[in-house]
């Protein structure tokens, strides 16, 4: 039972890396992403002043994104 | 008479990439909704091109968001346009905790010679600090920090190239740091691979003390990948190592320990508290942003961190954005953090000099904190105007709650009387208001 499903995987592989993935979303299909309120980061002033606000305050630091950290201070 | 439009004829942005206005390409697609001739400018900038739309096809344009919003989308979720000029002034208010900082920020941005934008920020924190830990060691006291960076992106095809130096002053401290990223546009700019380095160098200082000054030097290196994955759905992954080496404890911050005299049971002893000189962290974070059905987005992250004074934190974020009426943008906010303690922290230690480490830092004990917050936004849009786009109010309220699971509650006017009862205290817990209050100009 499990033979028949390993081959058929592996053909898909195979039929995978002929197949080059092309991206799949149009630059017409974009509009959505391009309101601004898609923006991980809409407002750098405000996001920096929060990441320093708990940088400052918690034990944890980096990765927040954006406008992040590095400040350098206590 | 209108033709009937084909399926696949509709307004068509070739490339999304750093000249993607000298490649933007609508074509003549007379629906009802643009029953208007063909355009093309292959030359033309976002604001030269929208000087060339005339102006009722502006307002239809701006009702019908799809090209408006596909050429914002520049500025949003690719780095191969460079970021959008504007200035914003910040007023911003934090009170909690016996702790009041408040102060101004303005950041600038411009761009020039097409291929560069120029950046500068200018911050001062105001501290005027009762904390508990001043007040169970020392005095209230008021202080300024003042922070200025500069900062210079160049844009070269799908690649992005930013560096730039920050410096940051106080009385006993000073901190510099210049930092470089390159960003790099790929897989029909639907992917987005960012690489950073930063490095700081900090000299600590003693108020009172003019013999003492320690370094600390940092470096950080940062990974990021941001993926478009559908037609409404952004997501990213990041990943920051930091390494800090020299002084990183804090010069004025004590650590208790039980008063070894038999007849002072309940009472405790001062000492200073010794850090290690390395630190090492590592972060992962991934989040999400969705956009729902009607116009409105939902933002979700993740974020674990480990470092090697063993503290280990989770942060998950949500956030809701809904724009309304035209003019207005709100948003809704919930947060939640938790860390460990660092391994070398106690609320109370059994003997001074006990081990070679020893903190009482309440940001290395094991806690918890909770930030519900809400923004509210005013935009205006200034069609005719020459030198301004648009503008923006905002303000914004953040509430952060902190319950500290090991951190102890000292009574600053019992300690260490008859009525001490070292170790036993509540444990800590307070609120924090967070504020800010701004004002944005797109130019």
């Amino acid at each position: 039972m499990t033979r028949p499903l390993l081959c058929l995987l592996a053909i898909a592989l195979f039929l995978s890396a002929c197949v080059p993935i092309k991206p799949w979303v149009k630059p017409y299909q974009r509009n959505k992403l391009a309101d601004p309120i898609m923006s991980f980061d809409h407002a750098p002033i405000s996001s920096a002043y929060m990441h320093h606000v708990y940088q400052a305050r918690e034990g944890a630091r980096g990765a927040e994104g954006g406008s992040g950290g590095g400040c350098g201070c206590n | 008479m209108q033709k009937e439009a084909p399926a696949e004829a509709v307004v068509a942005i070739k490339s999304m990439n750093s000249k993607i206005y000298n490649k933007l390409l609508i074509q003549r697609y007379p629906t009802p909704e643009f029953s208007y001739a063909r355009l093309r400018n292959r030359h033309a900038s976002q604001r030269e091109l929208s000087r060339t739309l005339s102006r009722s096809l502006r307002q239809v344009l701006a009702r019908s968001l799809s090209l408006v919003i596909g050429i914002c989308f520049c500025g949003t979720a690719l780095s191969s346009v460079l970021p959008e000029d504007r200035a914003d002034v910040l007023y911003h208010s934090y009170d909690g905790g016996g702790v009041s900082i408040n102060g101004p920020s303005v950041l600038v941005r411009k761009g020039f010679k097409k291929k560069y934008s120029a950046s500068a920020n200018y911050y001062v924190d105001k501290v005027s600090s009762a904390s508990i830990d001043v007040l169970t060691t020392a005095s209230e006291y008021t202080e300024e920090r003042t922070e200025y960076s500069l900062g210079l992106d160049y844009l070269d095809n799908k690649t992005t190239l930013s560096t730039g130096y920050g410096r940051s002053t106080e009385n006993d401290y000073d901190a510099q740091t210049v930092f470089f990223n390159l960003s790099q546009d790929f897989f029909g700019d639907l992917t987005t691979l960012s690489l950073g380095y930063s490095q700081g160098s900090d000299v600590v200082t003693q108020t009172g003390n003019d013999d003492f000054s320690e370094k600390v030097n940092r470096k950080n290196y940062k990974l990021s990948l941001t993926q478009i994955l559908t037609q409404n759905f952004i997501a990213n992954v990041s990943y920051e190592t930091i390494t800090d080496q020299g002084y990183l404890n804090n010069p004025y911050r004590l650590v208790r320990f039980r008063d070894p005299d038999p007849d002072r049971e309940g009472a405790h002893v001062f000492e200073q508290e010794r850090y290690p000189s390395t630190r090492t962290s590592d972060a992962v974070s991934v989040r999400g942003i969705y956009y729902l059905p009607y116009r409105a987005a939902l933002k979700a992250e993740y974020r674990y961190y480990a470092d090697s004074w063993a503290i280990k934190a989770d942060t998950f974020g949500i956030e809701y954005r809904h724009p309304f009426k035209e003019h207005w943008l709100a948003e809704f906010r919930v947060r939640q953090y938790s860390q460990t303690g660092a391994d070398f922290f106690s609320d109370l230690f059994e003997r001074g000099n006990s081990q070679a480490f020893l903190a009482r830092d309440k940001e290395l004990s094991d806690f918890d904190s909770l930030t519900l917050g809400a923004t509210i936004s005013y935009e205006l849009k200034f069609k005719h105007q020459k030198i301004l786009e648009r503008m923006a109010v905002t303000f914004a309220y953040d509430r952060i709650n902190f319950d500290y699971d090991e951190f102890r509650e000292i009574d600053p006017d019992t300690q260490n009387t008859d009525a001490a009862i070292s170790g036993t205290e509540p444990f800590y817990s307070f609120s924090a208001n967070v504020i800010r209050f701004y004002v944005s100009a797109w130019y």
